[in-house]
């Protein structure tokens, strides 16, 4: 396996779908390779970094609801109400 | 009517977006059935607690702009879908799902601009299989060690820039936490398409942050 077939077949090993052939492969390439774990390890990190970004939503907040977002909700239940 | 009296649940910033707020009160039973009513005050609790967390969602895919538009039509959704609500999802999941949906297809009817190909961004090769250009390993594989304003920013416009597809691909799966099929499903492609683009989307990335992380020479 070269580093370019593992990075390939990355996604794959960190969910589980590599056949255990493939993986013990997968996994001999890493034990000689510290390119490639490198690469892993920023790969997992940038994941991890998204998914913060994704529930650390604190400073993207807008600080009120947008004008009229309420009123035309409202407005909606009064005339569903209505039908 | 705005009922100042409400105890609006806070939105935590440890919550992924579609368990944003306090789902146990917004699946009780009773407040599903005070939005089955029609009730005034229990639709402004909802919109106030749930809507700055949704503004956020859709504006990670449209602009500003048009996420008050795609929040508001979410929203009036409820209204007229909410006896078509079965519980399966938490309301909040259920309502954050209507908010992508409306969101994308926005993005469908853009105009789209021809992709640029995402080849250029993804790592590049020697003809033995090597990494060509291998920027050694990063300052910290710890995420917590990163946790600052500056590098939040850096990840979110290194995100901003990617072509669309695989921009959308990012924040569905990575930012907003939907599964693979449901993901799939939204963007009509195939499981195995969708991991795929997923994969070189996140590559994509982390390539474009690789410059930014690496230990600086002393
Ligand atoms: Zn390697």
């Amino acid at each position: 396996m070269t580093c370019r077939e593992l990075i390939d077949f990355l996604a794959a090993y960190l969910d589980g779908d590599l056949d255990e052939q493939r993986r013990s492969v997968f996994e001999h390439h890493l034990s000689i390779c510290p390119s490639c774990v490198d690469y892993v390890k920023s790969y997992e990190t940038t994941v991890a970094l998204e998914q913060r970004l994704g529930t650390a939503a604190g400073d993207e907040l807008p600080e009120e609801l947008p004008e009229g977002l309420l009123d035309a909700v409202l407005a909606a239940v009064r005339s569903e109400k209505d039908r | 009517m705005r009922d100042s009296s409400h105890s609006f649940a806070p939105v935590s910033e440890e919550k992924s977006p579609d368990t944003a707020g306090n789902d146990e009160a917004w699946n009780r039973p009773e407040f599903i059935g005070q939005l089955r009513r029609g009730d005034q005050g229990a639709y402004a609790e909802l919109v106030t607690g749930l809507g700055p967390r949704m503004m956020v969602t859709a504006c990670r895919l449209v602009s500003e702009e048009e996420a008050r538009d795609v929040v508001q039509e979410a929203f009036i959704g409820v209204v007229k879908s909410i006896d078509r609500f079965e519980g399966r999802a938490l309301l909040s999941t259920w309502i954050h799902r209507m908010v992508v949906n409306a969101a994308l297809t926005v993005l469908r009817r853009r105009k789209r601009k021809p992709e640029s190909s995402i080849d250029d961004l993804l790592p590049r090769f020697l003809e033995d299989g090597h990494r060509a250009d291998p920027e050694g390993p990063w300052r910290s594989s710890e995420p917590d060690s990163y946790e600052t304003v500056a590098t939040r920013r850096l990840v979110r416009e290194s995100i901003e820039r990617l072509p669309a597809s695989y921009r959308e691909i990012l924040i569905l799966r990575d930012l907003e936490g939907i599964d693979t099929q449901e993901t799939a499903d939204l963007l009509g492609l195939s499981p195995a398409n969708a991991k795929v683009r997923l994969h070189r989307a996140r590559q994509a990335l982390r390539e474009a942050l690789a410059p930014h992380m690496v230990e600086v020479a002393a």
